[in-house]
C-alpha cells in the first residue's frame, strides 16, 4: 500500500509542531524518518493515526484521500503501529495479545484456537519462532516486540509504523529486528521507520526524510555517511565522542566485593558482583537494559534491602547505610528513571533542585526552608545548565525530556561530590545536550571523582567509558578496556563471554 | 533476573496520547484534590442552581400551581420565584445577618453561629487536607475526633487545675488522643502495608464502640445521672471561654481552628517538614531516592492529620457547658473529607470551604421554617463535591472556560553548543502563548507550561 502525506501542518498555538510536511510511502518500502527527540515525528504519527486533526494537509492511502478519526478507524484501512512501549498484557499469552481487540469467536464464546492458529500462519509466513501460548511476560524483549509486529499483520496491516524499535533491543536482536523488516518490505509491507539512530537508518531504509524542528530538512540517501545524515538532523556538526584527556587515575575510591541481591521471592537479581572505581575514573556498565544494572545502582544507594556483600566509598561501608546516609556520603546519584525516581514533576524547578537537601545544608533555615538561597541556587544552575525553562517556578513536569534530565543533573553535580552514580545519563535528551552532558561528567571526573556510568547505548558507553564492565542475567561477566570493538561489546551483552 | 523488560522507560518529549499512561488513583485524587478556585466557585454556583429546582420543586405553593400550569403558567414562575427567592432569603438570614431581628446583637448571631459551626470543620478539615496532600486518604476524622473529644473531655472533668491551666492540659490531652488514634493507621501503614482507607474506617467504629463503653463507665460517664451514655460536663477552668460575651455562643476554639489554619499554611508551604510531606505525596518514589524516609513520612503524616482533627474534637468536647454523647463528632469527620476536598486541600482553601459548610449548617433551622427541607442543604454540599470533583463536567457546562494554557519559552543561548542557526527564529520569539492540551507532548523541546489551568 503506498501511504502519502501531503503538506501535513499541525500547529499548537503559535508552536509548530509539524510545518508542511510531505512524504510519501512507496508500497514495500522502508522509510526511516529520522529527527531528534522533540523534531516532530510522533506528531507526525499522531495525525496519521487521527489521535491529532492535520490544522492543513491530507493523508493519502494508495492516492485515495482518507482521514481518520482514531487509532481504530487507521488499523481498520491497514496502518499498523509498534509503539516504542509495547501496548502487551504480560500475564496474557502471546495468542490473547494478538487477539485483544478484535477476538474472532464463536457462539460469543471467544476462539482461542482461531487466534493461535492466526499466530502460527503468520509466524510460520516470517519464520518468527513464536508460541501462541507462551506467557508474554516470559519472553525476552525481541521475541515481545515480535508479537507486536504479529499483532499489527493480524489485523492485516499494510503500512507498519515502528516507533523507535530498537530503543530496548540488544545489537543482535537489532540486526534480528532489521531482517525482519527487510522480509516484510519484501512480502510488499511498507514500513515507516522512527528513529534517530544513524547507523540502523543506514542499515536498513530505502529512503530516509530528516526532520528537524517540524520540519522536512530534507531526503537522503542510505549511503549518505553517518557524519551527513548527523548534520541534517541537528543541523550542525556533531561529535560523536567526547573531548576527554586521559584519565588521571587515583586510588580505588568505589570498591565492591561479593555483592549479592535477592528479590521477595529469593531470586537472584545481582549475582556475586565484584568491581572497583579509581578516583578520576569513569567505569560504565554496558548491557542491555533488565540485566541488572539498575538493580546495581539501588543496592549502592541503599534503595535496596538486603544487600549482601560489601560495598565501600573511601573506606566506608555503605552496604547497610539508608538512602540518606549514602547521600550524605557525597554519593551523587542520578536515576534511570528520572520522572520516576528523580523528579517530582508536580514540584517546581527550584523546589525539584533541593528535592535531596531538604534536611540540613544551604537550603534550609532552622524548620523552615532557606527560600531565597533556593531561588538564586535555581537562578544559578538555570544558567550555567542551561535549563529551558521560564523561570524556576515553572513545574517541572512542562519541561522536556532534555531540560528534565538537566534538572536532576544540576542538582546531583552541585553536591560535594566523593562519587557520582548516573544512570542512563542522556536518556531522551537530544543531541545537543547529550553532548553537554558528557562534558559535565567528564569534567567530574577530572576533578579527581570516581564515577559509575549505566548506559544502554554503544556510543554513549564508548565515548564516555575509562573501562567498560559488561552485565549479564546479574553478573559482570567482563570487564573490558576502553577501546574494546563493538562487536565484542555486543556479544558480551548477548552473554557470550570471551 | 532479566524479567522481561516491561516498565515503560523514561522517554521524551514526544508523548503518544495514546500510549499515555492512565491515570493512578494517587493522580485522580489528587488532581481532585487541588481544584482551583473558580472550579470551586463555579461548582458552589452550579449547587445553588441545582438547589433552587429542589426547592421549586419540593414546595406546596409551587405544585399547586402545576396543577393549571397549562391556563396560567406565569403563576408557576412567580410561585417558584417567590419560593427561591424566599428560601435563599432564609439563607443569608440564618447564615449571615438576620435583618428582620430587633437588635444588632441577634442581627449579627446568625454569623456568629456559622464561625462557631465553621471552626471544627475547618480543623478536620485541615486533618484531612495533610493526609491528601501526603497522598493519603484519612477518613478516620469520626474516630480521631471521638478519642480527642474523649480525652480532652476526661482531663476536663476530672483533673483540678487552675483556670488557665486546666484548659492547656485538657487540650493537651485530646491531641494526644487523636493523635495516637491516627499515629495507629500511620504504624499499619508504614509497616504492613495495610491500606489506610481500610484501616481508618475500622479504627471508626472502634472508637466508636469504646467510646460509647466508656461512656457508660465512671471513666468518662457521672454515673449517677442515668444510663444513656455521657460524658461528664468539663469544669469551668477546662472550657473554651466565650469571646464575644455571654450574649454569643463563639467561643476561643474558633479562634484556635483559625490559628490551625496558618499553622497549617506554614508547615505545608514553607516548613522543611512539609516539603518532605509533599513530596511524599506526589512521587514517593523520588522521595525515597531523595534520601526521605517514606514510612516514617507515612506515621508522621498520620499523626500531624490527627492533631488537627483532634483540635476539632477538643472544640466540640471543651465549646460547651453541659455533657456530652458518643454522637459528639456531629457528622464533622465525614464533612471535613468534604471541606478538605472543596479547599483543594490548600490551607486557606480549606477556611473558604469550612465557612462556606459552617454557614449552611447554621442556616438549616432558619430556612426549615421557611417550608425548605434541611436536606435541600445536604445535597448541595454534596452537590458542591460532585461539581469539584468533576472539572471536566463543570468545564463543559461553562464552555468559555479557557483551556490548560502553555507558554513556550527558549531561553537565550548562552553556550555556543547549542546556539545553532536552526533554533535562532525561535530564540526571536521569547514568548509565544499556546493554547493547547498537549503539554510538552506538542514537540517543541521548549515547551512549558507557566501554571496550572484554573480548572
Amino acid at each position: 500500500m503506498k501511504l502519502e502525506l501531503r503538506g501535513i501542518t499541525k500547529r499548537f498555538g503559535s508552536l509548530v509542531a509539524n510545518d508542511g510536511i510531505s512524504i510519501t510511502v512507496e508500497p514495500g518500502e522502508i522509510h526511516a524518518l529520522l529527527g531528534e527527540n522533540g523534531a516532530g515525528k510522533s506528531t507526525l504519527m499522531n495525525v496519521l493515526f487521527g489521535l491529532y486533526h492535520a490544522d492543513e494537509g491530507e493523508i493519502l492511502l494508495d492516492d485515495q484521500p482518507v482521514q481518520f478519526s482514531g487509532p481504530g478507524q487507521a488499523m481498520t484501512a491497514g496502518i499498523g503501529m509498534v509503539h516504542q512501549h509495547f501496548m502487551l498484557i504480560p500475564v496474557f499469552t502471546v495468542a490473547e495479545n494478538v487477539m485483544l481487540g478484535h477476538e474472532p469467536s464463536r457462539f460469543g464464546i471467544i476462539d482461542l484456537d482461531a487466534a493461535r492458529a492466526r499466530v502460527r500462519e503468520i509466524s510460520a509466513k516470517f519464520g518468527f519462532d513464536i508460541d501462541p501460548d507462551a506467557k508474554v511476560e516470559d519472553l525476552p524483549v525481541g521475541a515481545q516486540q515480535r508479537v507486536e509486529i504479529v499483532k499489527a499483520l493480524s489485523r492485516e496491516a499494510k503500512v507498519l509504523v515502528l516507533d523507535e524499535p530498537t530503543a530496548v533491543l540488544t545489537p543482535q536482536e537489532t540486526d534480528e529486528l532489521m531482517e525482519t523488516m527487510r522480509q516484510l518490505s519484501d512480502a510488499g509491507t511498507s514500513i515507516v521507520f522512527i528513529t534517530h539512530k544513524l547507523r540502523e537508518v543506514k542499515a536498513v531504509a530505502d529512503t530516509i526524510t530528516v526532520i528537524r524542528l517540524g520540519k522536512v530538512v530534507g531526503a537522503a540517501d542510505p549511503s549518505a555517511s553517518t557524519e551527513e545524515l548527523a548534520t541534517m538532523m541537528v543541523g550542525r556538526e556533531v561529535e560523536l565522542t567526547v573531548e576527554k584527556a586521559a584519565a588521571r587515575l587515583g586510588d580505588p575510591a568505589l570498591v565492591v566485593k561479593d555483592v549479592n541481591l535477592f528479590d521477595h521471592l529469593g531470586r537472584k537479581l545481582l549475582d556475586e558482583i565484584s568491581f572497583e572505581i579509581r578516583a578520576g575514573e569513569i567505569l560504565v556498565v554496558a548491557g542491555v537494559q533488565g540485566n541488572g544494572q539498575t538493580e546495581l545502582t539501588e543496592a549502592i544507594m541503599g534503595l535496596r534491602e538486603k544487600v549482601h556483600g560489601s560495598i565501600k566509598l573511601s573506606g566506608m561501608e555503605l552496604s547497610h547505610a539508608a538512602v540518606r546516609h549514602t547521600l550524605d556520603a557525597g554519593v551523587g546519584y542520578v536515576p534511570e528513571d528520572r520522572k520516576k525516581d528523580g523528579l517530582v514533576a508536580e514540584f517546581t524547578v527550584s523546589e525539584n533542585l533541593m528535592l535531596d537537601r531538604s534536611v540540613s545544608g544551604p537550603f534550609t533555615k532552622g524548620l523552615n526552608i532557606d527560600f531565597a538561597y533556593r531561588d538564586q541556587f535555581a537562578a544559578d544552575a538555570i544558567d550555567e545548565f542551561d535549563i529551558r525553562t521560564p523561570d524556576g517556578e515553572t513545574l517541572v513536569g512542562r519541561l522536556s525530556g532534555g531540560n528534565q534530565q538537566k534538572v536532576v543533573l544540576a542538582r546531583e553535580l552541585s553536591r560535594d561530590l566523593k562519587l557520582l552514580i548516573a544512570s542512563q545519563p542522556t536518556r531522551g535528551v537530544d543531541v545537543g545536550s547529550i553532548e553537554f552532558i558528557h562534558e559535565r561528567i567528564v569534567a567530574v571526573r577530572d576533578s579527581g571523582v570516581p564515577v559509575l556510568i549505566i548506559s544502554t547505548e554503544l556510543d554513549e558507553v564508548l565515548a564516555l567509558a575509562d573501562r567498560i564492565a559488561v552485565m549479564y542475567r546479574g553478573r559482570i561477566i567482563d570487564i573490558v578496556p576502553a577501546g574494546t570493538p563493538r562487536e565484542k561489546l555486543g556479544q558480551l551483552m548477548a552473554g557470550v563471554a570471551a | 533476573m532479566s524479567a522481561p523488560v516491561l516498565e515503560p522507560l523514561p522517554v521524551d518529549a514526544e508523548v503518544d496520547p495514546a500510549a499515555r499512561k492512565r491515570p493512578t488513583a494517587r493522580e485522580v485524587l489528587s488532581d481532585i484534590a487541588s481544584g482551583g478556585p473558580l472550579r470551586i466557585l463555579l461548582a458552589v454556583f452550579l449547587s445553588l442552581v441545582v438547589g433552587s429546582l429542589l426547592i421549586v420543586f419540593t414546595n406546596e405553593d409551587v405544585l399547586d400551581t402545576l396543577g393549571y400550569f397549562g391556563a396560567r403558567p406565569t403563576d408557576f414562575f412567580g410561585a417558584a420565584g417567590k419560593a427561591i427567592g424566599e428560601a435563599y432569603a432564609a439563607l443569608f438570614r440564618g447564615a449571615v445577618f438576620n435583618y428582620r431581628a430587633d437588635s444588632f446583637e441577634a442581627a449579627i448571631r446568625p454569623l456568629t453561629e456559622s464561625l462557631r459551626f465553621a471552626g471544627p470543620l475547618i480543623a478536620a478539615g485541615l486533618g484531612i487536607a495533610l493526609s491528601f496532600r501526603v497522598g493519603m486518604f484519612n477518613i478516620g476524622g469520626q474516630g480521631q475526633m471521638l478519642m480527642g473529644a474523649a480525652f480532652a473531655g476526661f482531663a476536663a472533668a476530672n483533673l483540678s487545675l487552675p483556670w488557665g491551666l486546666h484548659l492547656l492540659v485538657a487540650m493537651a490531652f485530646g491531641f494526644i488522643g487523636a493523635g495516637l488514634w491516627a499515629g495507629i493507621v500511620g504504624l499499619l501503614k508504614a509497616f504492613t502495608g495495610a491500606h489506610e482507607v481500610i484501616v481508618t474506617i475500622m479504627l471508626n467504629y472502634i472508637a466508636v464502640s469504646l467510646i460509647t463503653y466508656l461512656m457508660r463507665t465512671p471513666v468518662l460517664h457521672d454515673m449517677d445521672s442515668g444510663n444513656n451514655p455521657t460524658a461528664r460536663a468539663p469544669q469551668p477552668t477546662a472550657q473554651l471561654p466565650t469571646i464575644l460575651g455571654q450574649d454569643f455562643s463563639l467561643h476561643l476554639g474558633f479562634l484556635l481552628c483559625i490559628a490551625a489554619v496558618f499553622v497549617f499554611w506554614w508547615l505545608m508551604e514553607r516548613s522543611k517538614l512539609g516539603f518532605r510531606l509533599r513530596m511524599v505525596g506526589l512521587n514517593p518514589d523520588a522521595a525515597r531516592t531523595a534520601g526521605v524516609n517514606v514510612k516514617a513520612v507515612f506515621i508522621v503524616a498520620m499523626v500531624l492529620s490527627g492533631l488537627f482533627v483532634g483540635l476539632a474534637g477538643i472544640n466540640q468536647a471543651l465549646g460547651r457547658t453541659g455533657t456530652f454523647g458518643p454522637s459528639i463528632d456531629a457528622g464533622i469527620g465525614f464533612d471535613a473529607i468534604t471541606v478538605a476536598l472543596l479547599g483543594g486541600s490548600r490551607a486557606f482553601g480549606v477556611l473558604f470551604a469550612g465557612l462556606l459548610f459552617g454557614a449552611m449548617k447554621a442556616a438549616g433551622p432558619s430556612m426549615q421554617v421557611q417550608d425548605v427541607a434541611p436536606e435541600v442543604l445536604v445535597v448541595m454540599q454534596g452537590l458542591i463535591v460532585l461539581f469539584v470533583a468533576a472539572p471536566p463536567l463543570v468545564r463543559s457546562i461553562f464552555r468559555f472556560l479557557p483551556e490548560p494554557r502553555v507558554v513556550v519559552r527558549t531561553s537565550a543561548p548562552k553556550r555556543s553548543l547549542r546556539a545553532t542557526a536552526a533554533e535562532a527564529p525561535a530564540t526571536q520569539a521569547p514568548v509565544a502563548q499556546v493554547d493547547t492540551a498537549q503539554g510538552d507532548g506538542a514537540g517543541d523541546s521548549t515547551a512549558t507550561a507557566k501554571k496550572e489551568s484554573p480548572l
